[in-house]
């Protein structure tokens, strides 16, 4: 048992993944010597080589379009965006190619690649920095996208996702890289990668988030105890596909649901996840579901952004607002 | 404000040129076409590949009129680049193609049935790659030599470039054209290629039109001198000189295979026909210069050359002949004959492993389907 970052857990969870299958490679920008800006790829370079950690020229269409041509050849790509606001000259590599070539070939090849994002905000950094476009990858068929929330599951989570034979969209909770430490037993089952997951139980209301929303869901509902409101919380884990079975299961016996992400609440995850409520859990609802999400407004100048991302007081109200129906 | 441009239909374009139009050979400083043992039986098997590419082309048009094709993609008069290219690669060598190269894959031994279904629109060009070395139609302009290279690097990470080994030492060809010169993807590739000398070859066909656009729109320079800027050799070859295109293809292809990097051909031709079967070119482009190049057919001049030289008889043009017409005839019943895919196919296809969720819209679909009278 050891006691780890985020970010340690992640290059930890690299490096089994490297050591267990030799077909592993790294691309990105500043991966190698540098070990990444966030330094989730540090020291792999040092062990692996330069072929399998590869810094790619700055250039993201062309870390994503090798990468389909390296998966062509056998390899497994796990590319960096080195900020989500980066991602997008890659935009149609991954949506066109890296999405589209298992459909396109009728199974003849796999596109076996991880897409590694930092997302999301609160660090305070310049623009383009703190951004959250996991919807426009769920939205994509023939992706899949998950995030992880606390170290234990980014250090299985990027394995599992490496090891699995379709392309994986994996968001990094930016902000809790350093964040918090726990504890990582690294003999332990881990649960299945697209697999949602109940972190707290409650009777009242249910609040669902993913990545680094899990946090202030967690204190919002411990906040909430204080004052005898019994809120359950579900970590999604995976946002393409959606695991709702335990949403279901947990609306169904509350009642209630609040989901909260930092990406614009228009047609955001918020909105799929609450229509797919609704149409399951009509006659158990006592209140429509509510979202509570970043504006929709491209994401401010930092001096700002605490006001414009969702945090523990704009849970509680739509909590309130969800219990006076 | 036109001194700068890039002469097209004009005779002081600078290429490589072994086979004038006019059917003589002709010497060139460095290179050479090599045809192997049975020199004239390799050229009239070069003949006999034109023809029939040329008919897979002209077939599929007529099928595309005929309502059988939603849309065919025609590559009349780039046959000998196609070919010459095509001719020049090995087993191992592995080839990312546009949507026009159906000579090429002709080249590789892929079914031209196959390439009928993504232009029928019963698949999207699902043929298995790793069968003929011979990468699916990509449409999106230019993305495909992203992919070349990266297989390019994955081919130098296995140890297959640089050994010696014939067998062994593989090349990759990434295809493209005067348009997607333009593109960041094709840019981006270069700078890959060049940074990590990985073992591709970059054939632009120069056909001169992009849809409507002349190469004057995307280009100041000749597109062969672009791979300077990048740090690797350019050549430009006559893209209508089959024998030509060999020769600098294979002369690309064993530079790559013997670890010394990408390299840049442009093969300089001409598009006869239209972007597709949907484009009306009378509307951008001049009669004068279709005729033009009329006179540089790329099958024409082996022809006369063949015949000239009495390398080839009567008799082996018409066996040619008869071999087109049967193609043709197989094309005909092969295409009518494809049959339309089940709708709900497509739900099995999207991932390798199947997701709950969309097992469950395939269900829901299936049954939906089923509730119609009749539908059993």
């Amino acid at each position: 048992m050891t006691k780890v970052t985020l970010a340690k857990a992640l290059n930890m969870g690299l490096r089994k993944a490297m050591e267990t299958d030799p077909k592993v490679l790294i691309m990105g920008e500043d991966v190698g010597k540098l070990g990444g800006v966030f330094r989730i790829t540090d020291g792999l370079q040092k062990d692996f080589g330069e072929d399998r950690v590869i810094d790619s020229p700055l250039a993201e269409s062309g870390i994503l379009g090798t990468a389909v041509g390296l998966a062509m050849r056998g390899f497994r790509p796990v590319c960096e965006i080195q900020f989500d606001g980066f991602v997008y000259p890659a935009y149609d590599q991954i949506v066109s190619q890296v999405a589209k070539l298992h459909f396109r070939t009728q199974g003849a090849i796999k596109m076996p690649m991880v897409i590694r994002i930092p997302f999301g905000g609160g660090i305070g950094a310049v623009e383009h920095h703190s951004e959250s476009p996991e919807a426009q990858f769920a939205h994509t068929p023939g992706l899949k996208v998950v995030s992880c929330s606390n170290p234990v599951d980014g250090y299985w989570m990027i394995q599992q996702a490496i090891a699995h034979d379709d392309p994986v969209v994996f968001l990094e909770p930016k902000r809790q890289y350093h964040a918090d430490k726990a504890d990582l037993d690294e003999e332990a089952t881990p649960p299945p990668l697209f697999s949602s997951k109940v972190l707290r139980t409650g009777s009242d209301a249910t609040l669902l988030g993913y990545g680094p929303m899990v946090k202030t869901l967690m204190k919002a509902a411990e906040a909430a105890a204080g004052e005898g409101r019994s809120l359950e919380v579900i970590d999604l884990r995976t946002l393409s596909p959606l695991d709702m079975g335990p949403v279901f299961e947990s609306v169904r016996k509350t009642g209630r649901a609040v989901v909260a992400h930092e990406a614009h609440t228009n047609l955001g995850m918020g909105a799929e996840i609450a229509a797919r409520i609704t149409e399951q859990c009509f006659y158990s609802l006592q209140a429509p579901v509510l979202r509570v999400g970043g504006f929709d407004t491209p994401y401010p100048p930092a001096r700002i952004e605490e006001e414009y991302l969702p945090d523990l007081d704009r849970v509680l109200d739509a909590v309130d607002r969800t219990m006076g129906f | 404000m036109t001194e700068y441009l890039v002469p097209r239909a004009e005779g002081d374009v600078q290429y490589v040129q072994l086979l004038t139009p006019e059917g003589y050979r002709v010497e060139h400083p460095d290179y050479a076409f090599d045809g192997g043992e049975d020199e004239a039986g390799t050229i009239r098997g070069f003949y006999r590949d034109m023809v029939l590419t040329r008919r897979i082309d002209t077939e599929s048009t007529a099928l595309q009129r005929h309502g059988e094709l939603g849309i065919w993609a025609q590559l009349l008069g780039q046959e000998a680049a196609q070919i010459g290219s095509g001719r020049a690669l090995r087993p191992q060598d592995y080839v990312f193609p546009t949507y026009r190269e159906h000579g090429v894959a002709y080249c590789r031994g892929l079914d031209p049935l196959r390439l009928l279904g993504l232009f029928r629109g019963v698949d999207q060009g699902a043929w298995d790659p790793h069968v003929n070395n011979f990468a699916n139609y990509t449409i999106v302009i230019g993305a495909q030599t992203l992919h070349a290279t990266g297989y390019a690097m994955g081919v130098q990470r296995d140890g297959a470039v640089g050994t010696g080994d014939a067998d062994r030492d593989t090349a990759v060809v990434a295809y493209f054209g005067d348009g997607a010169s333009s593109q960041g993807d094709v840019n981006e590739s270069f700078i890959f290629a060049a940074s990590y000398n990985a073992p591709v070859v970059f054939f632009c066909q120069n056909n001169q039109w992009a849809i409507s656009e002349p190469i004057e729109r995307q280009s100041r320079i000749p597109l062969y001198q672009r791979a300077r800027g990048f740090g690797f050799p350019g050549v430009r070859v006559d893209g209508n000189d089959v024998l030509a295109v060999h020769a600098v293809t294979q002369a690309a292809l064993q530079y790559a295979r013997e670890g010394n990097g990408p390299t840049l051909v442009e093969a300089y031709t001409y598009r006869m026909g239209a972007h597709t079967t949907t484009d009306d070119p009378t509307r951008y482009r001049l009669t004068d210069e279709v005729e033009y190049w009329k006179l540089r057919d790329p099958i024409a001049r082996v022809k006369v050359y063949l015949t000239r030289n009495g390398l080839a008889d009567h008799d082996f043009f018409e066996d040619v002949e008869r071999e087109a017409e049967e193609l043709g005839a197989r094309l005909r019943d092969g295409c009518r004959a494809l049959p339309d895919p089940s709708p709900l196919s497509i739900f099995d296809q999207v991932y390798a492993e199947q997701t709950p969720e969309l097992e469950a819209q395939r269900d829901e679909f299936a049954a939906y389907l089923d509730s119609f009278e009749g539908a059993h």
